[in-house]
């Protein structure tokens, strides 16, 4: 893997750092009239999505980190892992509970999902920006109200609970954006 | 390409130069290629190869003008570009122009008023008067630390106390130039300039040393506005050992990488009057001009696309 010096920490690298993969996200260079120069820069956290400031001395190397992303679909699961397959090279690979995190609330089977490999291993899992889920249980709605007001929690048929309008009912589809968890609207069978 | 920028550079150099004429400094050119390079550590010169062997683009015209002012033509100044190995960012460019000018029998506070003068001119829309602060007194009103007392160990914890992620080791000196870059230099107000003076003497470079409040700190200045460092001046170091050593454990410091000027030794050997001198970022003093603050906004074609 390449390695880099703290002057080519351009946005986008992606970086090894106390352990874990990073990408830049900001960086500038930074130098007394005479003195020491500094890489300043604002770096994520592959795994975690934290976003940290990190100040690079110019004399530094870093090692690379092999990271790409990778269009995916999910096909099923095992309970303990997450199966996914490059549709073009027909390549099937095994995403963790970690890996998956909040992202397993969302599939039920056939997304295509961009799965994040980081040495070959699936590292964050990103959902399709919306799902389309069946309410399975909610407690009946308030009669007349169809309109505005309040909201009540619905589990959905991948055991996702979310907040929906007082009129939904059990059976009904909805649609549901993924990056916030938010309703988004009612889907007509 | 900016029309506005290429326009306030015209005017700017033209402004320089009325400036010295009415002063009576000499416009001089020295040469850009030579045969010996800049042996600053913290500094890297590109180099090109040449039928007469590897020459080295100067950082900076100091050598070749100490060498004139030594052979005695007085007050002189020199407007041209300078090159710097991998420094590059949103205020620097690898290949930028420098202003450098030296005056005879001046103190270096003399000079600090001097450039205050030059900038105010250049930068019309500053109204301020300038600030002036030791390189202490920054350190002590901003992180209540005192830079020439404090370790390594206790510079690198009020780093660390101030939020600054950093990894590994480095000598004190690093640690201060953290804190002025990161902490100290941010600070300075953005309609005013401020000059820092009486540096660590670690840091004279080719300056002279005095002793104040029990330290050894160099005769050296640095010009701000806001955070932008604009330049850096000197009370000229004139002896001839000095600089020798100065420029020797430099050379040696960095694996002797770059031949020491010998030409400008002994140049100094013959006799540098005394004198202070100052060398000025002119793309940087165009930004404050232009009010922006990417140096790309004021270089037609910068680096990455030159």
């Amino acid at each position: 893997m390449a390695t880099y010096g703290s002057n080519d920490l351009r946005v986008g690298v992606k970086i090894i750092l106390n352990g874990d993969p990073y990408t830049v996200v900001e960086s500038d260079f930074v130098k007394p009239g005479k003195g020491q120069a500094f890489t300043r820069a604002r770096v994520r956290n592959l795994k975690t999505g934290r976003t940290i400031e990190q100040t690079f001395k110019s004399t530094e190397t870093h090692e690379g980190a092999d990271v790409e992303d990778r269009d995916m679909e999910y096909l099923y699961t095992d309970g303990e892992n997450w199966t996914f397959m490059d549709t073009t090279t027909f390549e099937q690979l095994d995403a963790s509970a970690t890996a998956m995190a909040d992202t397993v609330k969302w599939l039920k089977g056939n997304e295509k999902c961009i799965v994040t490999l980081w040495n070959g291993v699936p590292l964050q899992v990103t959902p399709p920006n919306f799902a389309e889920l069946k309410i399975t249980q909610t407690d009946p709605g308030l009669r007349g109200d169809t309109a505005t007001g309040g909201t009540k929690p619905a589990t959905l048929e991948t055991g996702a609970v979310v907040k929906v309008p007082l009129y939904m009912e059990e059976g009904e589809i909805l649609k549901i954006d993924t990056r916030t968890g938010e309703y988004v609207s009612r889907v007509k069978a | 390409m900016n029309l506005t920028a290429l326009k306030e550079r015209a005017s700017l150099y033209q402004q320089v130069r009325v400036f010295f004429a009415r002063r009576n400094v000499l416009e001089v050119e020295t040469p850009a290629l030579s045969q010996a390079g800049n042996t600053d550590p913290f500094i890297d010169s590109f180099s090109a190869n040449t039928a007469e062997g590897l020459r080295w683009l100067h950082t900076s015209p100091e050598y070749p003008m100490k060498r004139l002012l030594a052979a005695g033509c007085g007050d002189i100044y020199q407007l041209c570009k300078v090159w710097r190995r991998d420094e590059r960012g949103s205020r620097h460019n690898p290949e930028f122009t420098m202003l450098e000018w030296y005056r005879l029998g001046i103190s270096y506070q003399q000079l600090m008023q001097e450039v205050a003068d030059l900038l105010h001119t250049l930068v019309p829309h500053l109204q301020k008067a300038p600030r002036f602060f030791t390189y202490r007194d920054l350190f002590l009103e901003t992180l209540a630390i005192d830079p020439h007392v404090a370790g390594e160990a206790e510079l690198a914890a009020c780093a660390h106390a101030q939020g600054i992620n950093i990894n590994g080791v480095m000598p004190a000196q690093g640690w201060r130039d953290l804190l002025l870059t990161h902490c100290v230099e941010p600070q300075f107000p953005s309609d005013q300039l401020t000059f820092v003076y009486h540096y660590p003497a670690s840091q004279s470079a080719l300056a002279k040393v005095e002793q104040s409040e029990g330290q050894w700190v160099a005769q050296r200045f640095e010009v701000y506005l806001g955070g932008l460092e604009l330049g850096n001046g000197y009370q000229e170091q004139t002896d001839a050992a000095q600089n020798r050593r100065i420029l020797e454990q430099d050379a040696a410091a960095r694996g002797n990488d770059i031949p020491v000027d010998e030409r400008f030794l002994a140049a100094l050997e013959t006799g540098l009057p005394e004198c202070a001198g100052v060398a000025i970022g002119i793309d940087r003093v165009l930004m404050c001009r232009m009010q922006v603050d990417d140096i790309k906004q004021v270089i037609p074609f910068t680096w990455e696309v030159a």
